[in-house]
């Protein structure tokens, strides 16, 4: 593996006239490596040596300037400590010469901490809080929320004539012009943070600032493509706020429901009800036990995981999706298992011809994209235009019946496993010693007593690891279900769990499903998934601890 | 009689296989390059050709095929190499040098295998909130944010399987190499790296399809046109209009299963042990 061009480069350091460089170093590592004579002396400091800590030293630094920044001007002093202290520890791991494990082993714990570890422990505190839809910031953020939602136009409230604009620091700003009783023109400026007078401005015909000290006034077309901003843009009044109405005008809107941090409770303008707020539940309670609709997020204990078993519209359906959950990834494992078994043993014999075509094409399902050929198995189990309904002349609605939607759901996933089955049963096959199988013949043996005592054992006790891991996969075999069926047939009277959910298709529904999410929910049901896989895993790497002791 | 007591019965086997195996990758193909383009016209062998239904995909606005294709083979391959060089760089400390901790961490890893990543899709999603508004380079519709989050389940599916193929290369090698006066990265770089290479090439092959096909993560995080992933943009493609789109939607798969499967085929004699060496011994 040495070059044999490098000692030439180091004699010839003027060679290539006419550049002023100076001569490329030699690496050190290639000539000590090719004379073998050299012994081991303490190293010099090398190119590579030098390469691959200035390297490192430049990404922190770049990592630094682009995530400080950001970090610092939105006072997230706990997100600079630890930039800095991961920073620290990345230079001193990489400039020091101690610490080599630690070399080969921090770039991927960083991301193994960021990416799985911490998301992993954040499930587990979601899982004992309300957070999701209507839950979703603390309390002040809620209250906000709700007297900004309850803003009214009232009667004779002050109107505007608008003018939004951009101020030095490009924030949205309105300027503001309104004309009292007596004919005085006063304008003001709005920002996120209340009202304020603004001397000096020219004031056009159409009763608009046209232009003003320290401002760039949108033109209409920069409006028009701002519109959704300036449409949520809210300048804050003592009793409510100054909301834009079309582009050019703004006016004055009520509060009609307003917080007393003295009784903590929001009162109802008109009618007067008192909502108290309710530290249990993150809700403002009215008289009658009915609650406004804006909450914020609290800390509910056990709540989540006793709805499971509590609330029978949840409980029965959860049940029924983990059954089916078990039976589908221990049928997906057994199915392509066996097929892709009958394959290897089919092809396992000297006599067969063409082994290499038929590999060839058993394992193309494996390669192909495997998320396309979901869908288009779904679409082949279509009731109008499927092809399978075309062929067989039937007219079954495949996906729309749990049974039916249960079978095609498997066999779909038999279709997508059985490759990988044939390659590693190949693979274990061609591992287990003739003499053993020859000799079960020669003791009388039929061919099915041989495979069923002695090829069988030894291949599951080769294979067994390999098929938890399987069964682990389909436990969790979200895409299947996703792209076929999306966890359907739904019954009438539930639209939230079907009879094809996999537990891990009932989460991604209650978190991202669309009809309200609830994160915490959804992440107490995937930390009972956590432990449902933990314990199957443990007891199975027990079990094939004992196979193997039998059979080895 | 005995040939087909002994041999013919093989055949037979493996040719209704072979049929159950190929029949939805005629159907894709049959429908790719059907002229009318819908699902109810296609049939399971070709009725006509063209390539209609590629020149639609290439040319419809509403879906961005070349975007999709771009970002899914970016994300994919970046993240088939970084991880596995990630993972394979642990496996090396792992394999190769005495250190505190390193039962514990390889414990640690072969628990953190059983949890696949997207488990935690809820904080992710939470978290990647957060990243969107402080870097947005990382936040949702970026493909680096994607690529990101991929690389932090790296470590835990692939270390193991690394360190399996590493403990069969043997020691003397790098020993050998070290005695020379080798760094460690050196004796890594020149002399592990390149012996593992084909190993190597089936684990990036393998975490290549992975990546292309994974839809949880991408589903949420992609959602502008010109953002998403083949999986996310052809998934989209005939959820809405199933009938009518079938054609470019099959086309289009097609043209994702090109450079996989030649890859695929093209390593073929090392996936076996890829996917068997490193296998966990319980």
């Amino acid at each position: 593996m040495t070059t044999p061009s490098t000692s030439s480069v180091d004699s010839g350091g003027t060679q290539g006239a006419g550049s002023n460089g100076s001569p490329r170093p030699l690496p050190e590592q290639r000539r000590s490596r090719g004379r073998a004579t050299t012994p081991a002396a303490p190293r010099e400091i090398t190119t590579g040596f030098l390469a691959g800590r200035v390297i490192a030293l430049g990404l922190v630094a770049a990592i630094d300037l682009y995530a400080g920044p950001p970090l610092i001007s939105g006072r997230h002093w706990a997100g600079v400590v630890i930039l800095a202290a991961v920073s620290l520890v990345i230079a001193y791991v990489y400039l020091s010469k101690r610490h080599v494990p630690v070399k080969y082993l921090l770039p991927g714990t960083i991301f193994l901490i960021a990416f799985q570890v911490l998301p992993v422990l954040y499930t587990l505190t979601t899982a004992v809080t309300n957070f999701g839809d209507g839950h979703r910031g603390n309390k002040d953020e809620a209250i906000v929320a709700i007297q900004t939602s309850s803003l009214q136009q009232v009667a004779n409230a002050p109107e505007y004539g608008l003018s939004p604009a951009l101020d030095k620091s490009d924030h949205l700003v309105f300027l503001l012009v309104t004309t009292d009783a007596a004919g005085d023109r006063k304008v003001q400026v709005g920002t996120a943070d209340g009202l304020k007078d603004l001397p000096g401005a020219n004031v056009g015909l159409t009763g608009k600032v046209t232009e003003a000290d320290g401002y760039t006034i949108l033109n209409a077309g920069d409006a028009a493509g701002r519109a959704e901003e300036i449409g949520a843009f809210a300048v804050p009044t003592g009793q409510g706020a100054i909301k834009s109405s079309g582009l050019s005008r703004a006016v004055e809107l009520k509060a009609t429901k307003l917080y007393d941090a003295g009784c903590d409770c929001v009162t109802d303008v008109a009618s007067g009800t008192k909502y108290t707020a309710d530290e249990s539940k993150g809700y403002f309670v009215g008289p009658n036990g009915d609650n406004l609709s804006q909450g914020w997020k609290v800390n509910v204990g056990l709540h989540n995981f006793a709805r499971l078993v509590n609330d029978p519209a949840i409980s029965g359906p959860f049940l029924g999706s983990f059954v089916w959950n078990i039976v589908f990834a221990l049928s997906s494992v057994f199915f392509s298992f066996a097929l892709g078994m009958i394959c290897a043993l089919a092809l396992h014999s000297p006599r067969v011809r063409g082994t290499k075509l038929y590999r060839t094409l058993l394992i193309l399902p494996y390669a192909m994209p495997s998320f396309a050929m979901l869908l288009v198995w779904r679409d082949m189990f279509n009731t109008d235009f499927g092809l399978i309904n075309r062929v067989f002349g039937s007219h079954i609605d495949w996906l729309g019946q749990p049974m039916t939607a249960r079978f095609a759901l498997i066999l779909v996933n038999m279709w997508l496993g059985f490759p990988y089955m044939f390659l590693v049963a190949t693979g274990a096959l061609q591992a287990i010693p003739r003499e053993l199988t020859e000799a079960s013949s020669i003791d009388g043996a039929t061919a099915w007593q041989g495979f069923k005592r002695v090829t069988l054992p030894l291949l599951l006790v080769a294979l067994s690891p390999l098929l938890i891991s399987s069964f682990a996969y389909n436990f969790n075999n979200f895409n299947a279900v996703q792209f076929i069926t999306k966890g359907g047939p739904f019954p009438p009277d539930n639209a939230s769990s079907g009879a094809t959910d996999l537990l891990i298709t009932y989460t991604y529904r209650l978190a991202f499903g669309g009809s309200g999410a609830q994160f915490g929910f959804a992440a107490a049901i995937s930390t009972i998934i956590f432990a449902i896989v933990a314990t199957m895993s443990a007891i199975a790497f027990r079990r094939t601890r004992k196979l193997e002791e039998v059979y080895s | 009689m005995t040939w087909v007591k002994r041999v013919g019965w093989r055949h037979l086997v493996l040719i209704l296989i072979v049929l159950f195996a190929l029949f939805p990758i005629a159907f894709v193909v049959s429908a790719a390059i059907n002229p009318l383009g819908t699902l109810s016209s296609s049939e399971l062998y070709p009725t006509g050709a063209s390539f209609e239904n590629f020149h639609k995909l290439f040319t419809d606005s509403r879906y961005p095929f070349v975007h999709w294709f771009v970002n899914s083979t970016l994300i994919a391959l970046v993240s088939a190499f970084a991880s596995v060089f990630i993972s394979m760089c642990a496996a090396y400390a792992f394999s190769r040098m005495k250190f505190r901790g390193r039962r514990g961490g390889l414990l640690a890893l072969m628990l953190i295998q059983m949890f696949p990543q997207f488990l935690a899709m809820v904080t992710i999603f939470m978290i990647f909130t957060t990243v969107t508004d402080l870097w947005p380079a990382f936040g949702f519709n970026e493909v680096w944010g994607l690529l990101v989050l991929y690389l932090g389940g790296a470590l835990g599916v692939n270390t193991w399987l690394m360190k399996g193929f590493l403990d069969t290369v043997p020691r003397e090698l790098d020993e050998s190499a070290t005695i020379d006066g080798a760094s460690h990265a050196q004796a890594f770089f020149r002399v592990i790296l390149p012996l593992v290479a084909p190993i190597l090439a089936v684990t990036a092959l393998l975490a290549f399809i992975g990546t292309i096909n994974e839809f949880i993560f991408a589903s949420f995080f992609l959602t502008d046109p010109e953002s998403k992933t083949l999986a996310v943009g052809l998934y989209g493609m005939i959820a809405g209009d199933r009938n009518v789109n079938f054609g470019m939607f099959a086309a289009g798969s097609l043209l994702t299963a090109v450079p996989t499967v030649a890859v695929f085929l093209w390593l073929q004699k090392y996936i076996v042990n890829g996917l068997t060496a490193g296998a966990v011994k319980g």
